[in-house]
């Protein structure tokens, strides 16, 4: 399915390049806010309001340990993105598959490299 | 199509990325010089015997290869008229080819043309081959890869179709 711009879903947290941006900085480490803070050189109060929209979503979990709260990436929350984009990856395949094809069979036989 | 020609293949290997919300970028890897590459690329009675689809009609193959030169490719898929056209903005052959591309069916007419950036590059008689897909807006480019699975699922109905008919 394409992704609907009416719900909150996994697709609708990343068309932000901004979470974007922060989900590639917490890759697959963890970190605390004040950390995506220097990284990304955001304000707090940025930083904090994606990342709610991320944990609402299940893109991003939380570990509280002490006084710190550490964030890290859900990866299965972002399958339903990957499904969706290897899908269009098959298309492809078939296309492409055909052109490798052709290409073996242009070089076997170049009689028919018209 | 022979046997033989499925010998070396790297059949499945296109990787599909989003780089960034407007682009696409197919990347894949041909076991034959760049050059035998950009000419199946470009040559309509070659682009005929890879581009679409086993089960497509052709009803239109033009590529005037020339800079502001148009393409336009017309097939039909399972009674479905399916169209694509652009022109050429870059042509640095074998290296590199870089054209508008608008889905006929979609709407939006050439306003949501896209930008495709084709790259070929050989190493070792490997060519790698880039294509960017770059729209002007992030739904333009969701539509696109949406549209690109139906056409993907089609086939799949298409072989399951296949398959029944000779069960």
């Amino acid at each position: 399915m394409a992704p609907t711009l009416t719900t909150a879903d996994a697709f609708t947290a990343v068309a932000d390049a901004g979470r974007r941006d922060l989900l590639s900085a917490l890759g697959t480490g963890e970190s605390t806010v004040g950390d995506l803070v220097d990284r990304l050189r955001l304000r707090q109060p940025q930083v904090s309001k994606h990342l709610g929209v991320l944990r609402s979503v299940g893109l991003v979990l939380v570990r509280p340990e002490g006084r710190h709260r550490f964030y890290r990436v859900n990866g299965p929350a972002l399958k339903p993105i990957h499904d969706w984009v290897r899908t269009f990856e098959r298309t492809w395949n078939i296309r492409l598959d055909r052109l490798d094809d052709l290409l073996g069979e242009l070089q076997s036989n170049p009689e028919s490299n018209k | 199509m022979s046997a033989n020609a499925a010998v070396k293949n790297r059949h499945g290997s296109a990787v599909v990325t989003l780089p960034s919300d407007t682009e696409i970028l197919i990347t894949r890897q041909f076991d034959a010089p760049a050059d035998l590459v950009f000419k199946a690329y470009t040559t309509p009675e070659l682009v005929k015997r890879w581009w679409g689809f086993e089960t497509s009609e052709w009803l239109v193959c033009e590529v005037d290869l020339r800079v502001g030169g148009r393409w336009r490719y017309v097939i039909r898929e399972r009674g479905h008229e399916v169209g694509f056209h652009g022109d050429f903005r870059e042509i640095d052959r074998p290296a590199r080819i870089v054209s508008t591309e608008v889905y006929e069916q979609f709407p939006g007419g050439e306003e949501a043309a896209a930008l495709d950036i084709v790259t070929l590059e050989e190493a070792d008689g490997v060519t790698t081959m880039k294509v960017l897909v770059k729209h002007a807006r992030p739904e333009h480019r969701d539509a696109h890869i949406a549209s690109g699975m139906e056409s993907g699922m089609q086939i799949s109905y298409n072989r399951l179709e296949d398959l029944v008919r000779q069960a």
